[in-house]
């Protein structure tokens, strides 16, 4: 029953994520991949935010898994980020990979981080 | 201008469907693989894995030339969805915010580097041999693409 919730919720994610992508990338179509930095951050926020729900509101451990490895696992992208900072280094645009990479990572760890201690503080 | 794909319901449909089946596969593994040492082994190997068969699929599709539907199917279904949603970096931000949270250091500093190192590199590799096996089966028989383009802007 976990199984399927997790994957049910897993394809919910995967649809948010290819709506948003699409959104943001017809707005601004430019070289950075912003689309995929803003949704693998506001993951992380979210799956902060669980996380912080499971350790300080006695979130059902059930419920936690489906929305966190379901939908944030299926929101949330690491194949695609790496995809796209290859891609920018291949057209020269070493600067920016780089801060593709590390700057998804240091964002997302500092989204995740505020989460759980927005969820601390509710407490 | 690209086209709105993300607003048709039946690309919308086969991106959730392979979602379904590339979480399935990452929470299998998540539940087979335990942490070893601090380290989450299961994000990792999913991370790793999906960034070599994305970088390699999509290479594979880009050297086809002008995208079909068939081949638009393939990289939304396998591409945005499966791999989409095999690889995650939801776990992977909130796993660095634990072991930092916990002091674990070395272990946060290790286990980052190692992702985006062994991510990016798992990547090229996918490009590198979906690169050479286009090249080796143009090598053995042709492809009707490898004429010289006649007439130009038809698009």
């Amino acid at each position: 029953m976990t199984l399927l919730l997790v994957a049910l919720l897993g394809g919910v994610g995967a649809a948010t994520r290819f709506i948003v992508d699409g959104l943001i990338r017809g707005r601004w179509s430019r070289v950075f991949p912003f689309a995929t930095v803003l949704i693998n951050v506001s993951g992380s926020a979210l799956l902060g935010l669980l996380a912080g729900a499971l350790a300080y509101h006695s979130m059902p451990s059930t419920a936690y898994v489906v929305a966190a490895v379901g939908f944030c696992g299926g929101y949330t992208t690491f194949s695609t980020a790496m995809v796209e900072t290859v891609r920018l280094a291949q057209s020269g645009e070493y600067r920016r990979a780089v801060a593709n990479a590390l700057g998804t990572l240091l964002l997302a760890v500092g989204a995740a981080g505020l989460g759980v201690l927005v969820m601390w503080l509710l407490a | 201008m690209t086209p709105a794909h993300h607003l048709n319901p039946r690309l919308v449909v086969l991106v959730a469907l392979g979602g379904m089946v590339g979480t399935t596969g990452r929470y299998l593994l998540s539940e087979a693989v335990p942490s070893h040492g601090g380290w989450p082994v299961a994000t990792f190997v999913a991370n790793v894995l999906g960034s070599f068969l994305l970088g390699a699929l999509l290479e594979a599709l880009l050297r086809r030339g002008r995208e079909s539907p068939r081949g638009r199917a393939v990289r939304l279904g396998v591409g945005t969805g499966v791999l989409g949603g095999f690889t995650t970096f939801s776990s992977l931000a909130l796993e660095l915010e634990r072991l930092l949270a916990n002091d674990a250091l070395l272990t946060a500093a290790t286990y980052a580097v190692a992702s985006l190192t062994c991510g990016l590199l798992a990547c090229l590799l996918g490009v590198a041999v979906a690169a050479r096996h286009h090249q080796r089966s143009r090598a053995r028989r042709p492809h009707p693409d490898d004429r010289p383009v006649s007439g130009g802007a038809a698009r």
